[in-house]
């Protein structure tokens, strides 16, 4: 008889949850997010959305996944044999970020071969977009394709590939295992190196000197519950899909704390390891670091290489930087994928090796776009929209159903009932009220936005293709998914 | 470093490696 897969360890399944939650937004976001909304005043909103919103959405997934074991089609059909569509639009969303997400790590992978010999030379943002990337006029004109990046990204879809490939314990679990310890060894040594060099520590201080009027401002505090809510890995079924994978008798409650605190606690190095090199960039540029600070591909890909060139051992340095990025970003892409494969498997029945092979090919084909001259600008537009609509609405409609329209007491009874510590009645009044507020709050803010100015200074026609258009058309075909028939007996919702 | 901005790296580690923490503990007087 054929059962779902199980994780090995306690241990295995933290390590791969937090190395889902752990990705470059951790890296390149946080610390901006922190300096740019208040320094050392931002983590009294970033912890209480970390209580409110973070760790309540935690628990739910993890309890949804647990006591439905499925991955997310297969979890709302459980609940709701109407809403398997829901989950169907999470793990679309989830294949587009799959597909493009990819292309960062393989910029990673990339700049990390480069570092020993910083091949990027000083003038770091002229060969980021002109050498390496070069850079369309538009995202509309795809003109060559840029192999070396190509053979970076097939090589990040290989590493997936054969992970995915080898299952859930021995192949997730084991390069999590194997990932995880790695990565928060390197960010230490990065840190520890970086914060004996001169102007770090202003660096640091940048970063925490808390600006105490800020969090008066309520933008600062919905930058909070952003950071929190896209830093997790919830609302996009893969928090759902891993603990599906729990045995039977597991706790889920404290290991939905443990997995929020490390993540949170990770950024946390990140920001002192970006600022200490920030700071001694800005140091020996004779400048503030207000000056040198930036977030995202510009920091990770420009700014970055720029302190490295500056730094004493930049060998070391940019090896070790750009190792992290793509450990933090194969773990994340790992989860990805796994919620994707999974999701396939309890509806069609295939085994996962042909799924896993099927679901490669076709993303790597896809990933191609995000190799060419033009691939760093759709990049920019589908993740735009695909994070401030494709995952918050996605999210918001999750949020709304379970705490309105499901009775959420049997999660809390679930979940209770198998943990090492009960959750009370603060669960549910976040989950009910909190969260969807603060959400519903971003996704009108979002819509008003980009409805009033169009996101940068795309071309129309480049906004609707990749953006309005992609966001919109996956949800008519997470129904006609969900019309289709459920051909695994055994994962047949009753 | 001044001061404040000390208290604060410290209060954010804390919350967040502290938590940890005290979780890893809870789970192994369980075991």
């Amino acid at each position: 008889m054929k059962t779902r897969e199980q994780w090995g360890s306690r241990l295995g399944f933290i390590l791969a949850a937090v190395g889902s939650a752990i990705g470059l937004g951790n890296i390149w976001r946080f610390p901006y997010m922190a300096y740019e909304n208040g320094g050392g005043a931002f983590l009294i909103p970033y912890f209480f959305a970390m209580v409110t919103a973070g760790i309540p959405l935690m628990i739910l997934e993890f309890g949804i996944g647990h006591k439905f074991r499925g991955s997310a089609p297969k979890a709302f059909a459980s609940i709701s044999k109407r809403m398997e569509w829901l989950g169907w639009w999470q793990i679309l969303i989830s294949f587009i970020i799959a597909v493009y997400y990819v292309a960062v790590i393989g910029w990673a992978i990339s700049y990390l071969f480069m570092a020993p010999a910083q091949t990027w030379g000083a003038e770091t943002k002229d060969f980021f977009f002109s050498s390496f990337l070069h850079l369309s006029s538009s995202p509309m004109d795809i003109n060559s394709m840029q192999w070396p990046i190509l053979a970076a990204v097939a090589a990040a879809w290989a590493v997936n590939w054969f992970v995915l490939f080898c299952g859930v314990k021995k192949g997730i679990e084991k390069a999590n295992k194997i990932l995880m310890p790695v990565l928060f060894f390197l960010v230490l040594l990065i840190c520890g190196r970086a914060l004996t060099l001169p102007g770090a520590m202003d660096g640091v201080n940048w970063l925490f000197e808390p600006r105490f009027d800020k969090i008066l401002d309520y933008k600062v505090w919905a930058a909070a519950y952003g950071q929190i809510f896209y830093s997790l890995s919830i609302c996009f079924a893969i928090m759902i899909t891993y603990s599906s994978y729990l045995p039977e008798k597991s706790d889920v409650n404290n290991n939905a704390f443990m997995t929020v605190f490390i993540n949170c606690g990770f950024s946390m190095l990140a920001g002192v390891m970006i600022f200490a090199v920030l700071g001694s960039m800005a140091a020996q540029q004779g400048v503030g670091v207000d000056k040198v600070v930036s977030s995202g591909v510009g920091l990770a890909f420009i700014t970055i290489p720029k302190a490295i060139n500056s730094l004493p051992a930049p060998a070391f340095f940019g090896t070790l930087f750009f190792l992290c990025l793509v450990l933090a970003g194969l773990s994340s892409e790992i989860s990805i994928s796994e919620t994707v494969v999974s999701a396939i498997m309890d509806k069609v029945g295939l085994p996962r090796k042909t799924v896993v092979t099927l679901f490669c090919t076709s993303g790597f084909l896809i990933s191609t776009v995000f190799a060419t001259d033009a691939g760093l600008l759709v990049l920019d537009i589908v993740d735009h929209f695909i994070n401030n609509f494709g995952i918050l609405f996605a999210g918001l409609t999750e949020i709304l159903f379970l705490g309105w329209f499901f009775k959420t007491s049997v999660i809390r009874d679930h979940v209770n009932r198998i943990s090492e510590f009960a959750i009370g009645n603060w669960w549910m009044i976040c989950l009910r009220f909190v969260t969807p507020v603060v959400l519903g709050y971003m996704a009108v803010a979002n819509l008003i936005g980009d409805i009033r100015t169009p996101y940068s200074s795309y071309p129309i026609e480049a906004l609707l293709t990749f953006g309005w258009f992609l966001v919109v058309a996956i949800i008519p075909l997470a129904f006609v998914i969900q019309k289709k028939k459920t051909t695994t007996p055994l994962l047949r919702t009753k | 470093m001044t001061t404040s901005a000390l208290l604060m790296m410290l209060f954010g580690f804390g919350v967040t490696w502290g938590g940890a923490a005290l979780c890893i503990s809870i789970a192994m007087k369980k075991k």
